[in-house]
Formats: C-alpha cells, sequence, structure tokens
C-alpha cells in the first residue's frame, strides 16, 4: 500500500516505502490508514510526542512483547517523545511496597522505551517538567489531561491521540492533519455560566467533572473562573476532570486561555453551575467506605508542580500525618523539589514524593490499600474501576485536617 | 457486499457474529483468543480463525495491543468485518496485519456461516 490520497512529502514517502524497516513502514502505513479514514490532506511533523500506555497494568503481555519487538527491531523516535506515568516509582519500589513481579515487567517496558530513543520522563504533566510546547506547536500527545491543557492553555495543537498512535507518530516524525490540528474543531460548542466561588484545585476538579459529562466531546467556553482567574494548576485539575468524566480536548475560559478571544459564544447551548452541582459531585464521587478513614492519601492527579509542593511543604512543616500520603509528581520537579529543600519538611511529616507514576496506574490494588482520599476530580473518576478504590474526595485543605488532627 | 478497506489482505472462514461492541483490553484473552468479558454476547466463545463480524470496538486505546499480541500467539481472528472501525480497532487490525472492513450493514450476518473477505477490493461475500 503506497498509493494513497494524501500528500505525503520525499522523507514521509521513504518510511512508508519501507526504507527505514519494516516496522517502521507498518507504523507510516497506520498513519496514513488513520489519515484517510479520517479525512486528512497530508501528515503533519511534530514539535514532540507524548506516549500513553506505559503502566504494565494497561499494556499487559501483549503490549511489552509489542514493545519489546520494536525496539529490538533498531526503530527509533523521530521526534522529541516522553511518556505517560509508568506503573512504579523505580527509586521507592521496594519501600513503598510495589509488587515485585510488576516492577520487573515495567524495567523490561522502560527499557524498550529507552532503546527506541524515548526520554525516560514519565509524567501527565510534560509542561510542567522541563518539556513546554509553544502557541501553534503541532503535537502528537496521548495523555488526556496533558492534551487538555497543551490545546486549552498552551495553544499548542494535538488530538487525544491513543497509546499505539502517539507512539507511530514518535517513530514516524508526524501525525495525520485533522481534528484539533484544524481551526473549526477547536471552536467553542457550549458556553458554560460558573456561579459558585472556586476555593481550591479540588473546586475545578469536581466542576470538570460536572462539565464533562455535559459536553462529553464538546468544547466549553468558561464566561469567567473567578475575579483573579485560575492559575496554571487549577487549569490543569479542570481540564483533567473534564477529560475524565468526558472526552474533553480543548476548551477556553474568557480572558485567561489564548484562543477565548477569537470566539464568541452567545448563542450557543448554555450550562450554569452553582455551589450545589459541585456538593453533588463531592457527595455522589467520594463517600468513602462509609467508616470514614481513607487508608492513603494521594496528591497530585495531575502530576503535583513544584508551586503545589512549595504550599504543602510549607503546611506539613513541623507536623506529622497519622496516614500515608503520596504526592505524585514528575521525577524532574521532585528533583527541584530536594534540591530546594521542600521535600524535607513533607517528608518528615511522613509524606513521600512519588515520582514516575501515580494511583490511577499504579497496582495499588495490590498494595494493601482500599479507601483513598483524593483531592482530584480525575482520580475521583478512576479509582473505582481502575483500582478497586473505595474513595473520598474532598479540597486537599480538608483531607490534611483530618489526617493531622 | 461492498465494504471499506482498513487494513489489507484476503482472508476466509465462519461467521462469528457480536451484536455489542468489543473492548480488546480486558475483554479478549491474548494468549487464547476467548471472551472474557462477563455479560458480553460472546463470553467464553473463541475469536480465533473466526471472520470477527461486530459493530465498533471500545474501551482503552491499548486494545490494539491485544489484537496484535492475538496474532503474535496464533489466535487472531481470520478478518475483522465492522460497522464502523474506530481508532483502536484499526490501528490494531493494521499492526497485527489482520484483514479489516467497515461500513457494512451487520444485520444479514448469520453466525457461523462461511465469509471471505477481500480488504484489498473492499467485499465482503458469503461463500
Amino acid at each position: 500500500m503506497s498509493a494513497t490520497r494524501l500528500e505525503l512529502d520525499d522523507g514521509q514517502r521513504a518510511l512508508l516505502a519501507g526504507q527505514a524497516g519494516g516496522w517502521v513502514q507498518r507504523l507510516m502505513r497506520l498513519l496514513v490508514r488513520l489519515g484517510e479514514i479520517y479525512g486528512a490532506r497530508r501528515l503533519l511533523p511534530v514539535a514532540s510526542v507524548q506516549v500513553s500506555g506505559v503502566s504494565y497494568k494497561s499494556l499487559g503481555e501483549p503490549g511489552l512483547a509489542f514493545l519489546e519487538e520494536l525496539s529490538q527491531s533498531g526503530a527509533r523516535v523521530r521526534a522529541l517523545t516522553s511518556l505517560n506515568p509508568s506503573g512504579v516509582d523505580p527509586e521507592r519500589a521496594a519501600e513503598l511496597g510495589f509488587p515485585a513481579d510488576f516492577v520487573e515487567r515495567q524495567a523490561r517496558i522502560m527499557a524498550a522505551f529507552a532503546r527506541l530513543g524515548v526520554l525516560g520522563s514519565a509524567t501527565c504533566t510534560p509542561y510542567q517538567a522541563g518539556l513546554l510546547p509553544r502557541f501553534g506547536q503541532h503535537l502528537a500527545w496521548a495523555e488526556s489531561s496533558s492534551v487538555a491543557f497543551a490545546n486549552a492553555v498552551l495553544g499548542a495543537r494535538t488530538n487525544r491521540e491513543g497509546g499505539p498512535s502517539a507512539l507511530a507518530a514518535a517513530v514516524c516524525g508526524c501525525t495525520p492533519e485533522h481534528g484539533l490540528h484544524l481551526d473549526q474543531a477547536r471552536r467553542p460548542t457550549h458556553r458554560v455560566r460558573v456561579e459558585a466561588e472556586l476555593g481550591s484545585t479540588a473546586d475545578h476538579g469536581a466542576l470538570g467533572v460536572w462539565v464533562g459529562r455535559r459536553v462529553g466531546a464538546g468544547v466549553p467556553y468558561f464566561e469567567a473562573l473567578g475575579a483573579a482567574g485560575p492559575g496554571a494548576d487549577e487549569l490543569k485539575a479542570l481540564g483533567a476532570a473534564m477529560a475524565a468524566s468526558g472526552a474533553v480536548a480543548m476548551y477556553h475560559v474568557a480572558g485567561v486561555t489564548p484562543e477565548a478571544a477569537r470566539h464568541d459564544p452567545a448563542g450557543l447551548p448554555e450550562l450554569r453551575v452553582g455551589r450545589a452541582e459541585l456538593d453533588q459531585v463531592y457527595a455522589e464521587l467520594g463517600p468513602g467506605d462509609g467508616a470514614g478513614e481513607p487508608d492513603l492519601l494521594v496528591t497530585g492527579c495531575p502530576h503535583a508542580s513544584l508551586e503545589e509542593i512549595a504550599a504543602l511543604s510549607g503546611r506539613l512543616a513541623g507536623k506529622r500525618l497519622r496516614r500515608p500520603l503520596w504526592v505524585c509528581t514528575s521525577a524532574f520537579v521532585r528533583e527541584a523539589a530536594r534540591r530546594l529543600g521542600l521535600a524535607g519538611p513533607l517528608e518528615a511529616a511522613g509524606g513521600r514524593l512519588v515520582a514516575d507514576t501515580c494511583p490511577v496506574v499504579a497496582p495499588i490494588e495490590r498494595m494493601g490499600f482500599r479507601c483513598t482520599g483524593v483531592d482530584s476530580g480525575k482520580a475521583a473518576c478512576y479509582l473505582p474501576g481502575l483500582c478497586q478504590q473505595r474513595v473520598v474526595f474532598r479540597p486537599l485543605e480538608e483531607l490534611l485536617e483530618e489526617a493531622l488532627a | 457486499m461492498k465494504a471499506r478497506p482498513i487494513s489489507s489482505g484476503r482472508a476466509a472462514g465462519p461467521a462469528l457474529v457480536s451484536p455489542a461492541p468489543i473492548s480488546f483490553y480486558g475483554g479478549v484473552e491474548a494468549t487464547t483468543g476467548v471472551v472474557i468479558e462477563r455479560g458480553h454476547p460472546l463470553c467464553g466463545r473463541c475469536v480465533a480463525g473466526q471472520v470477527l463480524v461486530f459493530p465498533a470496538g471500545k474501551g482503552s486505546t491499548v486494545g490494539s495491543y491485544v489484537l496484535y499480541g492475538l496474532a503474535r500467539n496464533g489466535v487472531a481472528p481470520a478478518a475483522l468485518v465492522v460497522g464502523e472501525a474506530e481508532t483502536i480497532v484499526a490501528t490494531g487490525a493494521i499492526l497485527a496485519d489482520i484483514p479489516c472492513v467497515d461500513r457494512v450493514a451487520l444485520d444479514g450476518f448469520r453466525d457461523g456461516e462461511a465469509l471471505e473477505v477481500d480488504a484489498d477490493r473492499g467485499e465482503v461475500r458469503r461463500a
């Protein structure tokens, strides 16, 4: 299949003709076919790629076998490529109790990615870990919350790639031009009026859960989000929750996100959300197990920023937590937190900076945890199904107050 | 019957017809080809060597790797005839070299009838 309707450049044509080997040819065929299916005109070079399908928990044996064969074929990535969180913090695997068989499989997966030339940075927040796209760049990112952040907050352009299609984009250096790479799909579909004061990132997550359920794969346009406007971490929480409860990959906030001013939301279907709606989300997703005592607290879904860790370190200085607290983040931010003296007070209080993984893709159901306290709308959506957890969903300050009492 | 080609190749086999979408991730065992999703109409049936007829894929995108795993373990379907091949199924079929077509009306197919799929020409025939 070298005949295609797509306009390919010489380099792309060479990959399709098999000049870089059979495996690269197969992945190029995949991109061309997906492009044809979605009506793309051409394949766009990508500035960076983020691959999902990294944890052994999601890949399983078939995914591990695929990655090992691909990486042993001599194929190498043709674009800057990083990874979604894996299932293990390799530095603290024994200390935190990750199962040994799982750790061994995860190490083989990471070795295969390394052979492919992928950066070992395993985070859902590459944009807070030294891999920051600029406005207008075309990407092939796969983790749903980073896709929403890249499109909405940074103004970069990426579809919600699947694990295999992102890997193909990495190896071939390009992605089909359709969907959110084009202006049309970035237009708002719903107007959202928020009539509640949002007091925490958890509130932004609860709002995201509510909106995502109503707009599905649409593009919400928020009229305003508080007087001062949300910070990067609040937008991160909002987008992550909308991508988890729905399939939102793009949104606008008037006066805040860079493409909002291009659009007029007048006449779009309108949603109104107040405190009662947010309280309903908390009650529904985070009632706990009745006993009210989570056996693990987790923050950092999506991965915590240096700003969030600095605040938490200050809050916990000189105190002692009654239950384990995982602060999930990138290895990049954890290293910075250590060098800057932020890790010490947090860990002395009983918290653990956990890097390269998160509760959703780690095998926490095999590690003795049954009820998890989270401040993340996204985690509250996923933990019951993917990790068989009961969930307590509350703002972080409320979880901490209870654990410090 | 005319269909849209998704993944090239030609194959024949008995039809295994699912009225419900299939999640390959968590829904089909890669080592045996047996459908393991509880409550699924095909639960307990084996896809190996069958022309698998189903409306669409569902679930995680790593389901594509399960199709690849089925092929690697010699228990892949002979061909896929899909109502609408979204990315999970299209990607898996191409990675695994399983002939696949879509945009076919699925009403007329009966379990066990002999089918021929020509995914190069975009055709499904009763043998």
